[in-house]
């Protein structure tokens, strides 16, 4: 008998246990099929519900009526939702902007600091990140409230006559959305910095670029990984708030979160709440599609 | 980056920066010794907030269901989101796109849209809301990260040494457990830590996925807050930033330790 | 059959299949014969299947059709871990987690053997690759060098008879990669375990074999000694690869017996040379001739094979001049020995200057051409 046929016939006397032992495909199965139907059955099933709830109706008493029902996304086209919408991707965008805009030289400065100072820096970002997010909104409802700390500061300093009354405004919203998300955009828009050589920057003064010049042309456009993940990591989670604004910004300022949640828990209107979520999620996926086509799933991500 | 000195408006801004973000935490700090019970102005010096604090059997309540969801939902966690990352580091087979773009999805989408999916999801089981529900939830969007850490981690790994073990006469499993676990287990650990964090702070999917019975610490606080705001919310606050501040720098000591 | 062949490749092909979803036959219809205390080495550039011949023998890959004999015995689908064989990888593996006592001791401890025994053996075998005093340091702490005998160490303490070595001097620098050269040929000489080894360096295979098995494309080109394989290659491949060489383009005029005569176009004459292969008059064929096998004098001689040809480019490289002669439009390499005493070498061999080439017939090969 040849080597040749020597080799096919013990191959088809291998065991079945023995052949998957050998297959690589079984084991890379074996081993992700746990999280796979983990994830299948409680995120990705779940999901599918909503879509599904999001063309059905609701019965008198707030339960669910199997009947097909295309209304709940004609009624997110009412003024009143369209306007909540437009304020959600508002309040994302300008939270992404104004974190940006406060935390980028604030990354740089940590990023550009002597190594032992820049890892209690970054601790110290950390402490507030770490912190519960109702805690540190708290401390900002204390400073804001009518008659809190600002107005007794500002009163005492002569400034002003007559509480701001800044609390449960709008304004209100985003301080607290700025405050809350600055650490997500901080600490992508560092590893990003940190990563960029220090040679390059003297290259680029070797060959005749003042600093400022030399920030435009190399290190900004060097951190843009960063800006990405930082804007992926502040825009999507802030359109999605509903706490924040319950908190701060009272019954006036609604974003398409609060309008979900009270779909889901108070006005029992399931399936509108479900395609009040569907429109959340496209804006979601477009954003991250939009973001990721850029510039891939970088390690910026892994804060 | 450099060693060259930093401008001088730009270390004026760092420190504005910083004091911007720890001044409202101090005055939430500060103010937990406020003898004024409505909080509104100093009124004077007490440590009673504390005592009251520590006697709130809601809040005691609520710290050890959120441990032990904690605990639980890390734990799982983290064995499906070890393998999940071995997996898609070292093998290539059908679904593997799939996998990973599932893998990431509870990372992406906003908590929202989480929670009421589950909500959802158990309401249609008719299983009962609970620390049970609470637990699963964690476990789901815990998966992923530990995952991700994980991979991550992997990223540098030979794995000669595997083909190494093997040669020298170690099984799969002996391989396994005697190379590829404790060189991985920083990686692991990191992950552990980071879904035990996650679930400890998580609000707004354990807001949806909780029951009458089942409160944790940050649906508690988030209930102070909103309904009862008295300096104890302080104290309370002050308790769990200090936890974090502690906690974060024992973090630091091993690692610097180790390095 | 026991004890025959330490290794043996018995027609052994090995196909995989690649990301982008083609196959690709690695290892080709080999066949090899590796003997009990050999310094066996496989040669050639990457890609050519050597690593992938290794790991067949190692148990990493299971042959696609084929077998693989160890002292006589088929390994069929045997895993590593039941194979009488020990790796040195290139990238040394060494347990990070682990010190170097108990990276050494990991093979020992899989076989069961007492505390006391793995105490001595580990200790004998840190000693046979002198690290002594180091069995309590981690991988980290070690250098490039040291992680290397580690590596060496572990591998050797459970005496196989086979030791298989891939490339593991590739991230040493010079002077230590030459160092270890010598110690390994040392240590495998003494120990009397047969070695296969894997390299693309070509002096690295010439310094250590008994034997080389030159490779390309999943093929065994040849195989023999060194010195069989530098003095008369079997392929133009082989001749390239192996040393430097000149060629010349031609076609078979006459053969009698293992002397040919061709006719090269380029020169408008005839070479008398060794014809090694298996060629036939009218074949076109490669001429070759290593650039030190060159005789290059300031007159004509009146013997077969010589040339007129002027300098283009003379270098000095201390113990030899390299020299490039344009003759009759081809570019002639040879390397000439620098016996004299002179302190001004580039008199000898001025740019421009005449010079006469004599291509000896038994050191002139006759090649298939590829």
């Amino acid at each position: 008998m040849s080597a040749r046929d020597a080799s096919r016939a013990r191959t088809r006397q291998l065991s079945l246990f023995a052949r998957l032992r050998e297959s690589r495909i079984f084991q890379g199965v074996a081993l992700i099929s746990p999280a796979n139907a983990y994830l299948f059955f409680f995120v990705i099933l779940p999901l599918v519900m909503i879509v599904i709830l999001s063309f059905l109706s609701r019965g008198a008493y707030g339960q669910v009526v199997f009947r097909f029902n295309p209304g709940n996304y004609t009624r997110l086209l009412d003024p009143v939702y369209a306007r909540i919408l437009v304020y959600s991707l508002g309040v994302g965008f300008g939270t992404t902007v104004i974190t940006m805009l406060i935390g980028y030289p604030l990354a740089y400065y940590i990023a550009r600091s002597p190594a032992r100072q820049r890892s209690m820096l970054l601790f110290l970002i950390l402490v507030p990140f770490w912190t519960n997010f109702v805690i540190r909104i708290y401390a900002w409802i204390m400073i804001l409230r009518g008659g809190g700390l600002l107005d007794t500061f500002l009163q005492w300093a002569g400034l002003t006559e007559e509480p701001l009354g800044l609390l449960y405004t709008p304004t209100a919203v985003m301080i607290g959305m700025v405050y809350e998300f600055l650490p997500f955009m901080v600490l992508p828009l560092y590893t990003s910095l940190e990563k960029i050589e220090n040679a390059l920057l003297e290259a680029a003064a070797d060959l005749g670029a003042p600093p400022w010049r030399a920030f435009l042309r190399v290190t900004l456009p060097l951190s843009v990984p960063g800006m990405i993940a930082g804007t992926i990591l502040v825009f999507i989670p802030a359109m999605g708030m509903f706490v924040l604004p319950d908190l701060m910004g009272g019954a006036k300022t609604l974003l398409i979160g609060n309008v979900i949640r009270n779909q889901f828990l108070t006005a029992r209107d399931w399936p509108f709440g479900a395609a009040a979520s569907m429109i959340l999620m496209v804006m979601t996926l477009a954003l991250t599609l939009f973001y990721t086509r850029r510039a891939g799933f970088s390690e910026e991500l892994l804060v | 980056m450099s060693d060259k000195k930093l401008p001088l408006w730009l270390r004026l801004y760092g420190v504005a920066a910083y004091a911007y973000i720890y001044i409202p935490i101090m005055i939430l700090m500060v103010f937990s010794f406020n003898t004024m019970k409505l909080n509104i102005r100093w009124e004077g010096f007490t440590t009673r907030w504390y005592g009251v604090l520590f006697n709130d059997q809601q809040v005691i309540l609520a710290t050890r269901n959120t441990l032990i969801i904690a605990v639980v939902s890390t734990i799982v966690a983290t064995i499906l989101g070890t393998m999940a990352a071995l997996a898609l580091h070292r093998y290539r087979f059908p679904g593997y796109n799939v996998s990973e773009t599932m893998m990431y999805i509870p990372i992406v989408i906003p908590e929202v849209i989480m929670g009421i999916s589950m909500l959802v999801l158990f309401v249609m089981l008719n299983f009962q809301l609970g620390l049970l529900t609470i637990t699963l939830a964690h476990i789901a969007f815990n998966i992923p990260f530990v995952a991700l850490v994980v991979r991550a981690r992997l990223h540098g790994y030979d794995n000669a040494i595997d083909e190494a073990a093997m040669d020298l006469g170690a099984n799969e499993l002996t391989t396994f457990r005697r190379v590829t676990l404790p060189t991985i287990m920083p990686g692991v650990l990191s992950g552990a830590m980071l879904a035990f964090t996650l679930s400890l702070d998580d609000y707004v999917i354990t807001y949806f996925t909780a029951g009458p019975g089942s409160t944790t610490l940050p649906l508690r606080v988030f209930s102070m807050v909103r309904f009862m705001v008295t300096p104890e919310v302080n104290a309370l606050s002050t308790i769990w930033v200090l936890a974090v501040f502690l906690v974060l720098l024992a973090g630091q000591v091993v690692q610097n330790r180790r390095a | 059959m026991p004890g025959k062949y330490a290794v043996e490749l018995r027609d052994v092909v090995k196909r995989f299949v690649t990301p982008e979803g083609r196959d690709l036959e690695a290892v080709s219809h080999v066949t090899m014969k590796i003997r009990n205390g050999e310094f066996f080495s496989m040669l050639g550039p990457s890609g050519c299947g050597k690593t992938t011949s290794l790991r067949l023998i190692a148990g990493f890959e299971w042959p696609t059709l084929g077998e693989v004999y160890i002292d006589g015995e088929p390994q069929g689908h045997r895993p590593p871990f039941q194979r009488p064989v020990n790796t040195v990888f290139q990238s040394y593996a060494l347990f990070q987690h682990m010190t170097v006592f108990e990276n050494v001791a990991f093979g020992l401890e899989m076989e069961g053997a007492s505390k006391d025994e793995i105490r001595k053996r580990v200790g004998r075998s840190l000693e046979m690759v002198q690290l002594i005093g180091l069995d309590r340091r981690h991988p980290k702490q070690l250098s490039g060098g040291q992680q290397q005998r580690v590596a060496l160490a572990r591998a050797l303490v459970k005496t196989p008879s086979v030791l298989l070595l891939d490339e593991p001097l590739g991230a040493l620098d010079l002077k230590l990669r030459k160092e270890m050269q010598l110690e390994l040929k040392a240590l495998q000489q003494r120990l009397g375990i047969t070695f296969v080894y894997v390299t693309h360096d070509q002096e690295e295979a010439l310094t250590m074999s008994d034997r080389i098995a030159v490779m390309s494309q999943g093929k065994v080109l040849q195989m023999g000694p060194a010195v069989e394989i530098y003095e008369r290659p079997t392929s133009r491949f082989v001749a390239a690869f192996i040393g430097e060489a000149n060629f010349l383009d031609g076609r078979v005029k006459s053969l009698k017996g293992g002397n040919a005569v061709v006719t090269i176009p380029a020169w408008g004459t005839d070479i008398a040379g060794l014809s090694t292969t298996k060629v036939h008059v009218g074949d076109e064929v490669a001429v070759s001739i290593r650039p030190e096998k060159v005789r290059l004098t300031d007159a004509p001689e009146a013997v077969k094979n010589c040339l007129e040809g002027t300098v283009s480019t003379s270098t000095y490289i201390g113990s030899d001049t390299h020299i490039y002669l344009d003759v009759r439009g081809q570019r002639i390499k040879v390397w000439e020995q620098n016996r004299t005493s002179t302190l001004d070498p580039r008199s000898l061999y001025q740019v421009g200057a005449k010079a006469w080439i004599t291509l000896p017939p038994e050191n002139t090969l006759v090649l298939a051409r590829e």
